[in-house]
This record gives C-alpha cells, sequence and structure tokens, in this order.
C-alpha cells in the first residue's frame, strides 16, 4: 500500500440525507466511496487524490431495483452481482445483464456499483454501451432535490461527467422495450475474464420489411467517453442491411470513433475491430431479421 | 523391479494442509520484537550519473535510518557467477529501477511517502534498449562490447554441408519477449543482526546459500556468523533464484545500521518492475535440408539481452545455446550464441532458463522447413527426431532408449490430429473462425549444463530425532513445487518406513547441508538421488549396528533409531554427488555430455483464430512427455498443467510494455496473464522409462513443459491463418496488423 492512511478521512453518516446536507455544506471537498473497487486501486497504488471520502455504501436507499409494467429502475448502490442476478434485468435488459457479467472479477462485481461504474466515468466501462443502447436515464440527486437526464447526456468528455459538486447518481432508469427486439452485445477484452476492454459495444434495434426501423448502438473504449453512435445510426435508419449499407455504416462509424494507443492496445486495432463488431452485429441483425 | 508403496503414488503434499488451512507463515507474517521496515529509493533514468541526492521536505528524517553504497562494510556486489552486480548503485546508475538508497523507519507506512520525497538529480547518458541497438556498439554499456557471454557450439563441417548441391536452404528470424514471473508471493526478506550472533535472515527465495555467499561478500562477516533461513515461498518460478539476494543484503545493511530487526516487503508494482524476468531473444535459422526432406545443416545464430548486469545470463545463454538443435539428429550444427547488455534491469533466471526461448523458434522454424520440402509438419519431424545411439547437437550419444515417432504419433493420436487437420482444411474457407492444430516435438536436459553438476558437489543428509522421526537434510526448497513431498517420499521409499514419520529440516543454512540451488529441474533427479543414498547410508548403519534387522516394520526402525541414539548420540548419514559415469564435457568446445539426462516431450494445440477481434483461443492442448519414472502422479500432473498454462501466457498474452527499459504495466490489471476462463483442457500423459541414475527413475519435469506451448501454439495459428508468425507474445493487435492487410477491410480503413 502506497498511501499513508493518515492523510485520508473516510465517514460513514449513515443516511442519504446527511451525506447530501455534507455534500451540500463542503461543495467539491468529499468523494463519495461506494464498492471501493477503483478508489481503493488508487489509494494501494498511492494516487488516491482526494483526500476526504464519504462512504455512500451502506445506504439502503441506493441499493434497490424496482420493476413496473414500464420501467426498471436500478439504485446507484445496486452491485453488478445484484444487477445481473436481477430476475427483470435478465428479462428485459440482458444485455445488461450480461455487461455487469463481463466487469472485472466475481469479488468485483461483488463490491462494485453501476453508480460507481458511471461516476468513475472510464471510457471502457462494462455497463455504459449497454445502457446507451437501452437509451437509459439517469437520475441525479441533491440536497436541492431530483434531476433526470438521459444517459447519454451525462458524459461531457474524458473523465467530465454532468455530476454537480453537491450531487449523487441516485438510480438509473431503463425503460422496457418491446419484447421482439435484436439486440448484441461484445466485448473485446484483453482476455476471457477479468479484463479491461479493448473495446465494447452493446446495440438494440427493429426491422420493418427488411429495413431499419430503431437502432441504438454504444461503444466503449473507442472515445473519451462512452459512445451513442449517432452518425452510424443515422445511416442505418430506413436502410436495407446489405453489403453497401454495412460498407456505408462502417465508415460513418469511422468517422465518430476516435481511440487512442494506451497500454492495452492501439487505435488502429480499435479502429479495425470496431468496424468488425459492427459489421458483426449488424450480419446478426440482419439473420434475425431472416428468422422473424 | 521391486515393488514400490510410496514412490509413484500421489500422498499428500508435506506442507498442503498447513497451506489450505491458512496456516502457513509466508516471510510478511513474521514479526521479531523491536522490527522495523525498510524501502528502496530507485533511480528513474535507464543509465547515467547521480549528481545530488535531497531528502525533501515533509519527512522526519531524523527518525529514519538511511544506508548508501558507503556504508556497506564488505564488498558492494552481489555474488553470482561475476562481480559486476552492485547492491546499492554508486554514483552512476545502469538501469531503470536500481536501488541507489535503503530507508528504515518503524512506521511501514510512512515509507512510500519518503522514498517519493528522496530527490535524485542525474547526469543523463546515452543507453541501448534492444539486442539490435546493444549489437551495434555505438553506445558501449557493458565491457568493451556490450557482450556479456558468447559461445559457439559446432558440431560437422557446417560450411560444407551449406555447399553441397541439390539441397533446400531455408532461413528464418524468431524472437521472443520478456515474461514476468507472477509468483503469488511478492519478494521480501527480515533480516537480523547482533554483535554475538551475525546476521540472520529469513525469506522467501529458492537458494539459500546463493543469499549466504552474497551476504558473505557484503557484510565481510565469517561463514558461521551469516545465517539464511528459508520460510514458506509462494511461488517462485526462477524468479526468487537471484534478486532475493539482493533484498537480503538490502535488509542486513539496515539492519546492521539502524540495530533493529528489519522488514522489506515489496509490492506487486515494485517487484514488477524492479526484480528479474525472462531474457528476451532472438535467433536466426539457416537450415540446409535434403529435398526429401534430411536435415543436413544448422546454421543458428541465438541472442539474448542480458539487462544491465551480468547476473546469470551466460548459463542462460549456454542453454539456450545447447537446446537450440531441438529434438533432432543434425550431422553438422553450428550455433553461435552472445548474451548482450542493455540498460533494462537485469534478466534472471525463468522455468526453462534458456530453453523456451531458443526452442521456440527451432520449433516455428522446423514447420517451415516442412512446407519448404513440401512435407507435413509431423513427417518431417519423423524422418528427422533422434534415435537410441544417435548423437545431439553437442556429441552427445543418447543412450536411454528413446522413441520420439512413437511418442509424437501417440500426441497425434491423443489429440485427434489427422482428422482436424484435414477438417479444419475443408471447414476454414468460408468462416470467420479459422481452426488451426500444431505441433512441438522437443526435449529439455536435467540438472546443471556440463561440469555444473561436479562443481556444485552436492551434499546432502538423512538424520534422525531422539524421537526416532527421520529428516530430510537438503538445502533444496519447496516454493510450490513439490520438494518437501518428492524428497519425503524417496527417503521413506528407501528406509522401509511409513512416509509420515519422514519431515523436512528446516531450509536453514546453519542446519543443512549445501545441496545446491532449487533450479534446473534437478532436485528430483540429482537431489533426489543423493537422499536415496543417504537414507541407504542410514539405512546400513542401524543394520550394522544390530539394532534392527529386515524385514522390520516402520515402528521397528523408529524404536531402533531411537535406541541408536540414546546409546550414540546421533544418527546421520550424508552422502555428496558423484557424476554418472562416462560424462564428459568440454566447456571450450562445448561439447560431450551436455545433461546426465534429458526429459522428452510432443505437444499439440489446437486453436481459434477469430477473425473478428483477431483473438487466438487455445482449445485443446495434449501434452505428452517423458520424464523418467514418476514419483508423485499428482506433482507431476500439476508441473505440467501449470507449465502449459504459463506456456500459453508466454506465447498469446503476457507482454511486458517496456519504456527505455522501465515496465510500463507493472500491475496485474495490465499485464495479462490467462485466467481460468482462457485455457483449454491440457491433456496430461506420461511415458515412464526409469533412469538409471535419477532417485528412483526419475529425470527432471519442472521446466520441460515451460518449453513446447508456444512453438505448438505458433504452427497452429500458421495452420489456421496461412501466415507465419515468428514473435512471441503474439497478441490480436499484431495478428490484426497483418491478416487485415488481406481484406478489404483493410482498403476500406485506408480510404478513410
Amino acid at each position: 500500500m502506497r498511501s499513508y492512511p493518515a492523510d485520508y478521512e473516510l465517514i460513514t453518516p449513515g443516511n442519504l440525507d446527511a451525506v447530501l446536507r455534507l455534500l451540500s455544506d463542503e461543495p467539491g471537498r468529499w468523494t463519495a466511496i461506494a464498492g471501493g473497487t477503483e478508489i481503493m486501486v488508487l489509494f494501494g497504488a498511492g494516487k488516491l487524490s482526494a483526500r476526504k471520502l464519504v462512504s455512500i455504501s451502506p445506504l439502503s436507499e441506493l441499493r434497490e431495483i424496482f420493476e413496473d409494467e414500464d420501467w426498471i429502475s436500478i439504485g446507484s448502490g445496486c452491485s453488478f452481482t445484484q444487477i445481473r442476478r436481477h430476475a427483470g434485468v435478465q428479462r428485459h435488459f440482458p444485455l445488461l445483464a450480461k455487461c455487469a457479467s463481463w466487469t472485472g472479477s466475481i469479488a468485483n462485481q461483488n463490491r462494485g456499483t453501476i453508480g460507481g461504474n458511471l461516476a468513475n466515468a472510464s471510457p471502457a466501462a462494462d455497463s455504459s454501451p449497454a445502457l446507451l443502447a437501452y437509451a437509459a436515464e439517469i437520475e441525479l440527486i441533491s440536497a436541492r432535490g431530483t434531476r433526470r437526464i438521459p444517459y447519454e447526456q451525462f458524459h461531457l468528455g474524458y473523465k467530465k461527467i454532468a455530476l454537480a459538486a453537491d450531487e449523487l447518481i441516485r438510480a438509473v432508469y431503463l425503460r422496457k422495450c418491446p419484447a421482439d427486439s435484436f439486440c448484441y452485445a461484445r466485448k473485446v477484452g484483453t482476455r476471457n475474464a477479468q479484463a479491461i476492454s479493448k473495446i465494447c459495444v452493446a446495440a438494440t434495434g427493429k426491422l420493418h420489411q427488411g429495413r431499419v426501423e430503431e437502432i441504438r448502438i454504444g461503444m466503449g473504449s473507442v472515445a473519451p467517453a462512452p459512445l451513442h453512435l449517432v452518425g452510424t445510426e443515422r445511416v442505418l435508419l430506413g436502410a436495407a442491411l446489405n453489403d453497401a449499407t454495412i460498407a456505408e455504416a462502417r465508415k460513418a462509424l469511422l468517422s465518430e470513433v476516435a481511440p487512442i494507443d494506451d497500454i492495452r492496445s492501439t487505435a488502429s486495432y480499435r479502429k479495425l475491430i470496431a468496424g468488425n463488431l459492427l459489421e458483426e452485429l449488424l450480419r446478426e441483425f440482419a439473420a434475425w431479421g431472416d428468422r422473424k | 523391479m521391486q515393488k514400490e508403496r510410496i514412490v509413484g503414488k500421489p500422498v499428500f503434499r508435506k506442507e498442503g494442509i498447513a497451506k489450505v488451512c491458512g496456516a502457513a507463515r509466508y516471510i510478511d507474517d513474521f514479526s521479531l520484537p523491536g522490527m522495523i521496515f525498510g524501502a528502496t529509493v530507485r533511480n528513474a533514468i535507464p543509465r547515467g550519473r547521480v549528481l545530488n541526492i535531497e531528502f525533501g521536505p515533509g519527512i522526519p528524517w531524523d527518525e529514519f535510518t538511511v544506508v548508501t553504497a558507503k556504508d556497506i562494510p564488505g564488498k558492494n556486489y552481489i555474488a553470482l557467477i561475476n562481480q559486476d552486480w552492485p547492491c546499492l548503485a554508486d554514483g552512476f546508475v545502469n538501469h531503470p529501477q536500481e536501488a541507489i538508497l535503503l530507508l528504515a523507519h518503524p512506521d511501514r507506512q510512512l515509507l512510500p511517502l519518503a522514498v517519493a520525497a528522496v530527490r535524485i538529480e542525474y547526469e543523463e547518458l546515452p543507453s541501448v534498449h534492444s539486442i539490435e541497438e546493444s549489437e551495434l556498439q555505438q553506445t558501449i554499456v557493458w565491457g568493451d562490447d556490450n557482450i556479456i557471454k558468447s559461445y559457439v557450439m559446432e558440431k560437422g563441417d557446417v560450411d560444407a554441408a551449406f555447399a553441397l548441391p541439390e539441397i533446400v536452404i531455408v532461413k528464418g528470424e524468431y524472437s521472443t519477449g520478456a515474461q514476468e514471473h507472477l509468483y503469488i508471493e511478492n519478494n521480501g526478506a527480515i533480516a537480523a543482526y547482533s554483535e554475538r550472533d551475525g546476521v540472520t535472515l529469513w525469506g522467501s527465495l529458492q537458494c539459500p546459500f546463493y543469499a549466504h555467499k552474497s551476504l558473505l561478500g557484503v557484510t565481510g562477516l565469517p561463514e558461521d556468523k551469516v545465517r539464511v533461513i528459508q520460510v514458506e515461498t509462494g511461488g517462485a518460478f526462477g524468479g526468487k533464484e537471484d534478486y532475493p539476494s539482493m533484498i537480503a543484503a538490502h535488509a542486513v545493511l539496515l539492519a546492521m545500521k539502524s540495530g533493529h530487526p528489519v522488514k522489506i516487503i515489496y509490492d506487486r508494482m515494485e517487484d514488477m518492475a524492479a526484480t528479474t524476468k525472462r531474457h528476451p531473444s532472438r535467433a536466426r535459422h539457416r537450415t540446409a535440408v535434403t529435398k526429401d526432406g534430411k536435415l543436413l545443416a544448422a546454421d543458428i545464430e541465438f541472442c539474448l539481452d542480458g539487462g544491465a548486469y551480468s547476473t546469470l545470463s551466460s548459463t542462460v545463454l549456454s542453454r539456450g545455446t545447447i537446446h537450440s538443435g531441438g529434438p533432432y539428429y543434425w550431422p553438422n550444427i553450428r550455433v553461435r550464441s552472445k548474451a548482450f547488455a542493455t540498460n533494462t534491469p537485469p534478466h534472471g533466471a525463468f522455468r526453462g532458463f534458456g530453453a523456451p526461448q531458443s526452442l521456440f523458434a527451432t520449433e516455428r522454424h522446423m514447420d517451415r522447413v516442412a512446407k519448404a520440402v513440401g512435407l507435413t509438419p509431423e513427417e518431417f519431424r519423423r524422418r528427422n527426431l533422434l534415435r537410441t545411439g544417435e548423437t545431439t547437437c553437442t556429441g552427445q550419444v543418447i543412450r536411454q532408449q528413446i522413441d520420439l515417432e512413437g511418442w509424437m504419433e501417440s500426441a497425434l493420436d491423443h489429440a485427434g490430429y489427422y482428422e482436424k487437420r484435414a477438417r479444419f482444411d475443408r471447414e476454414n474457407t468460408d468462416s470467420l473462425r479459422k481452426k488451426g492444430i500444431g505441433l512441438a516435438v522437443f526435449l529439455h536436459g536435467a540438472g546443471f549444463t556440463g561440469s555444473g553438476e561436479r562443481y556444485l558437489n552436492s551434499l546432502v543428509g538423512v538424520d534422525a530425532t531422539a524421537e526416532g522421526r527421520v529428516r530430510v537434510l537438503v538445502s533444496s526448497t519447496e516454493f510450490g513445487q513439490g520438494t518437501n513431498t518428492i524428497l519425503c517420499q524417496v527417503a521413506a521409499e528407501t528406509l522401509g518406513i511409513d512416509y509420515e514419520v519422514v519431515e523436512m529440516a528446516p531450509a536453514d543454512t546453519s542446519v543443512v547441508p549445501n545441496s545446491g540451488p532449487t533450479v534446473a529441474s534437478r532436485t528430483t533427479m540429482v537431489v533426489g538421488g543423493l537422499v536415496h543414498s543417504a537414507a541407504l547410508g542410514l539405512k546400513q548403519t542401524l543394520i550394522a549396528s544390530g539394532l534392527l534387522s529386515e524385514p522390520y516394520t516402520s515402528d521397528a526402525f523408529q524404536n531402533a533409531a531411537k535406541s541408536y541414539i540414546a546409546k550414540h548420540g546421533a544418527l546421520c548419514s550424508m552422502s555428496r554427488y558423484q557424476a554418472p559415469p562416462n560424462v564428459y564435457w568440454d566447456d571450450q568446445k562445448y561439447s560431450g555430455e551436455a545433461y546426465a539426462a534429458y526429459s522428452w516431450a510432443a505437444y499439440v494445440a489446437e486453436v481459434t483464430v477469430d477473425l473478428t477481434a483477431y483473438f487466438v483461443t487455445v482449445d485443446d492442448f495434449v501434452a505428452l512427455q517423458e520424464v523418467g519414472r514418476v514419483l508423485n502422479p499428482v506433482l507431476a500432473r500439476g508441473q505440467i498443467e501449470g507449465g502449459v498454462a504459463q506456456g500459453i501466457g508466454y506465447a498469446l498474452y503476457e507482454k511486458v510494455v517496456w519504456d527505455r527499459g522501465l515496465m510500463m504495466n507493472n500491475q496485474m490489471t495490465n499485464y495479462i496473464m490467462p485466467t481460468s476462463q482462457d485455457l483449454p483442457p491440457i491433456r496430461v500423459f506420461f511415458e515412464e522409462i526409469p533412469f538409471e541414475y535419477g532417485a528412483y527413475g526419475a529425470k527432471g519435469i519442472g521446466e520441460l513443459p515451460m518449453d513446447g506451448p508456444a512453438p505448438a501454439i505458433l504452427n497452429a495459428i500458421a495452420h489456421a491463418t496461412g501466415e507465419d508468425f515468428n514473435a512471441i507474445p503474439l497478441l490480436p493487435e499484431d495478428i490484426a496488423e497483418r491478416l487485415a492487410a488481406r481484406t478489404s477491410i483493410a482498403k476500406e480503413m485506408a480510404a478513410v
């Protein structure tokens, strides 16, 4: 452990109101810690700049999954294990269940929370592409009240998010889509388990008379933040899924991704694989349409 | 042969229950009264002069013990083969992460802050970071020419063979990367010092007498004032052969200066960045072969990146050189090999010790030679594999009854090779998931190379306690591979007593004789053989005393031992190494009996190359080997499975990302080793031909399985994709770069 524990302060107010009051009284001074699967790694490496930590781990208010006819809401304190085991999530949002199962190790899944994952704002976060594909909404809470925004407006840039200094993520909202939607997700990691994504993609869609009626594609690790492939979707909407469309879509994709070389992979590999994954998903989408 | 009771049986590990129950105590579990903690200040640049050291603000420096090179009472080097590896850099640094200063303080948590607060000013000098840069000799960083060691090994007349008419010549260049050991337990040591008792060192280490030798040099103390004790060690793989001597010296220097016992424990990041790794290599092959596929001659150049100091590189190079010929009969062969210095932390011992590097090149190359003469990989090998009575590339006559062809055939059968090869060829055309199957046949010499075992002159003891229990006295250590169990099995079998009655004496240099280092796949074969003869001596002593007569029970033996000790005070038998007969080795010409015995193997890997992500999955793995007699089938299987897994990591996952000698991915999140989810079923098969001079017929096993996976896998990938990949680690990025050039996608990419 490379950090000096006495340099750090960790408090546990015990209920949500008290945490929000603290954040509002001293905005920007406190960093929320939930499962700690990111923060403790930085702490261990002597790289944690936040010195004042407020634990939100015990807050039961944040740890529930609610389901009604149209929506599922997932509290920000829900662990990936909780999410991937939830029957409603598995039935209506299989991509999210799948992405949750890809996150880190089993121990990470038991400790790590979806709110922590989103607040950490890694472009490689496993759950982000699924949330983009499902057009998730995200609810933020502070002593001032709550607000709900589309998840895709949450990421503003590399490690920059639309979370005010006095706010916490309260929940993620997912609107149930019709049962007959196509869905696809694939993670290309450094290995088959306990891996950080080199690239990760999730998509949902519908076809009408052989043409793309709806499609939403989210991609991770190809831009400073998780990316909703709006330009690629524009090319696909209304088009038949033939070779020409796929080639067009690949081109559009390349104009909207901006991957980098890093310790896990290269920009050129990521560009190539992004295109390959898009092609794979579109061919599966077409085959799914043919089967119907 | 008589029926054995204990040898050949899967008896439990001696220390297994303690490990499973969490009762085993590793170095960080120990504490001594008044103990404080030590840490190392390391340099940040590849090479240069240290101009100034400043102790920055915010740290209570007066509470710290600070050790520099000036505080070394003896000699400032870690004693290995040469004496060029400083214990602490003295004004000049030759690689990143070289130790410059040592700090100690009672507050363990304060140390990282203190280390970070030391500011060092340097004058940076030019540095070299690859074999290619080093061999240019534009910047000399070691000796006169950057060459740590070179060998020429020659058999027959190579140049004449290449001048023959009607031959096919095949050339190739192959390279392998560094590899991190990733033992579960990081390095660590505790040192205590008093004027009366001298130095005592407890550590996680492989070779107590290596540390002992280094401490004698560094402290200047006499032999009886330096004591090294190995405590339970959580894995090593060669990584705890040389570097623990460095940590031991550091802990001892701090203990001597502070007057307190000192504990130094590396965290994973420090361990990965600062300690040794497998030597990167480059091999260039030029092969002459007849048109019908008979090998005529090899001309091989084999080079290692040794890092900044010579450490063990000469011996790693030696083993790599000798294994360059693989398991083939070469009428003519020449291997010219060199270990080059670079400004990288010294590379060190790692399971296989040079052989995985040279055998990767050879076995990859053989597939290419086969193709060049229009033969399948297996048919080409069939025509060239060594047979009993033929000579190896050092001129060593194979006296053992071997059947490499039969063993290869058997491995191919287990793998379903012929059917799969044909099916994959048929089905690959229209698939984005290309399947392939590949083969590697290889050998691994057991024990020290050439005259090494004679120089080691190992001594082993077996004694009895007053309670009538038997102890094995060796400096050979347990670090997960099974030393305790195997040696106790051998002693119990030989003495005709229960396995439970035998135990290991502590690996403490004040208690046990020097049975040599725990390396080179020598423990079971060589040390086991000595335990056998020492145990025979013990038994004969008891029988000769009249206290025991055959046949006897285990209880009768214990009673006799008790009576003997009551009467005579002690019961102990020692045995010293004697070379098997006819062992002749010429260190100058590199010819003769390179090893007392070879283990042999044929491995088959089946892979899928996914052309969407260019990811390779190993789907099935057959590992067939002849290792002499298998003394413990569970441990033996474990060695093979673990070695294959480590070999798969070496081939496809484990890449050290360097920035001028500094490891950039020194965390397990970014240095990728395969998990259980990445590994195929590993199907292990043994052929057993007892070796006359090994313990109960055993030969070496530990390193062998490291040699074969990488070439077998790359051969399978060549089969799947039709492309020759000749460098490891082979990552998806590398495959993508090559294969994408063949597809239309690449053209589109280029157009954007």
